[in-house]
């Protein structure tokens, strides 16, 4: 053991410019680091994945109305049901897990997407996954009151992702929330405003022939009978509100849930 | 202890790294458009400039010459990425929209510029001390600008309302420029004027003389 002090004294005596020496210090301070770094990332991932997923739930859960101030997010949750949508036919399907599945990383995939062709393409998403997860939030009687549709699509600088709750009718709009996008903070940022969001619920979809209606416009919503499918812009984020309005319209119609929509609604019809 | 208080005073006004060295300049623009952002902003790299300080000082002797910038570079990324995984555990809303902001402290002169200029030179503590310094110094400046463009930009500070916007059925009509990284240049452009007003010893030098008073003064 004497040895060793001397040993070290010796390595560390070598001077600087020896080129073992620069080797071994960058080898040695590169060990280190990554050391560091990814004991901080596995120590600390359980952490980040339970943050990811509880905003998720919050933001279902607040797009649907059903949050309370202070209310225990996995409790509230238990109302909710996680649904796998497939997307081509619009009706419920197994074939991917809703724990472990992602839309995001799907969309990317060629063999679970498909590329939009640029008229289909409003929302400026490019690719759509074949499946989506959709939650349904059922009252006392077990009858779907509420459908949270995930959606998303181009604003200015981002890609706004959200969740659009509607009724089970698939017209009228409960509410609409993003949980991430990167507009300019106060201009296209204020999709997140409270005041903003709150003139979404109520709000119908299409009209009574079933034509797609609904619109962001800019300036303020007409009053009358028109307003009722018409949300306010943003002032002085024409871009963002032009992004909101395509997205909502893209992801309610054909292309994105509008075959989902018509089966609830059947389903509806016929049990009813 | 005069030397000691120094190290943490002197970067704060005398020897500001934002206004006077005019280093960082780019998270004071990116960053400052919201107080709260701003405040763990300036947290983030407070910490990463003390810590890669230290860490570096404590090293300085063994580190070869030819790889002294990759060895700095090294330690300051890993203690960003390290920053960027905590505030991603403990503070998930923030550090989404800071986002990138996070991982370009890694290019920050401020951290880069205290690592080669002081902590290759000087004892561990006192390296730390100068960190925390110049970190409080930048987070002078960032947290004055944070104030300014969110108070008359939304007519908040830390998301409170404090100016009842007109939109919002109160008076305030806010300036939408404040938003925009451009007026944060603005801001900091004012406060190296005033401060240079104030304390005209912090004025540089002219470098060169504008060619016709050269010649009307040898004539």
């Amino acid at each position: 053991m004497a040895e060793q002090p001397s040993w070290i004294q010796r390595l560390l005596a070598v001077p600087n410019d020896n080129p073992w020496k620069t080797i071994g210090v960058a080898v040695v301070l590169c060990l280190v680091c990554s050391i560091v770094v990814s004991a901080t990332a596995v120590g600390l991932r359980d952490l980040q994945e339970a943050n990811k997923r509880e905003e998720v739930r919050r933001n279902i859960l607040e797009v649907s109305g059903l949050m309370r101030p202070g209310g225990d997010i996995d409790e509230l949750f238990k109302q909710v049901e996680p649904r796998v949508v497939d997307l081509r036919t619009g009706s419920f399907s197994d074939a991917v897990d809703h724990a472990s599945y992602i839309q995001r990383d799907a969309a990317r995939d060629p063999e679970m997407s498909v590329a939009l062709t640029p008229d289909q393409d409003i929302a400026s998403i490019r690719r759509k996954a074949h499946y989506a997860t959709v939650y349904l939030v059922k009252d006392s009687q077990d009858a779907v009151s509420t459908v949270i549709l995930p959606v998303h699509g181009y604003g200015l600088w981002s890609t706004l992702y959200g969740y659009l709750a509607v009724k089970p009718d698939g017209r009228e709009v409960i509410g609409l929330q993003f949980y991430e996008h990167a507009e300019t903070p106060g201009l296209g940022g204020e999709v997140d405003n409270p005041r903003w969001r709150s003139q979404w619920p109520g709000k119908l979809l299409s009209d009574d022939d079933g034509k797609l209606r609904i619109e962001v416009v800019k300036g303020t919503a007409a009053s009358g009978p028109e307003g009722v499918h018409q949300v306010d812009g943003l002032a002085g984020a024409t871009l963002t509100s032009r992004g909101v309005n395509n997205l909502v319209r893209f992801w309610v119609d054909e292309n994105g849930f509008g075959l989902f929509l018509n089966n609830l609604q059947q389903e509806l019809a016929d049990n009813g | 202890m005069a030397e000691t208080r120094k190290l943490v005073t002197d970067p704060l006004i005398e020897n500001n790294p934002i206004i006077l060295q005019t280093l960082g300049i780019c998270s004071a623009l990116a960053v400052t458009s919201s107080l709260g952002v701003s405040l763990i902003m300036c947290i983030a790299l407070t910490s990463v400039t003390a810590f890669s300080n230290l860490s570096i000082s404590l090293i300085r002797h063994q580190v070869p010459g030819s790889i002294r910038i990759i060895v700095q570079m090294v330690i300051i990324a890993s203690l960003v990425i390290v920053v960027d995984q905590i505030l991603k555990a403990y503070a998930y809303e923030v550090s989404k929209t800071l986002s990138v902001f996070v991982g370009l402290i890694i290019t920050n002169c401020i951290v880069m510029g205290r690592a080669e200029a002081y902590a290759m030179q000087n004892p561990p503590m006192a390296s730390f001390l100068d960190g925390i310094g110049n970190g409080l110094g930048y987070s002078a400046i960032l947290i004055s600008v944070a104030v300014i463009r969110e108070l008359f930009g939304a007519g908040t500070l830390l998301g409170l309302e404090i100016l009842p916007l007109v939109k919002n059925g109160g008076w305030y009509e806010p300036n939408g420029l404040l938003l925009l990284p451009p007026s944060a240049f603005f801001i900091i452009g004012c406060f190296i004027w005033i401060l240079r007003t104030v304390k005209t010893r912090q004025r540089e030098k002219i470098a060169f003389q504008i060619m016709d008073v050269q010649v009307k003064e040898h004539a």
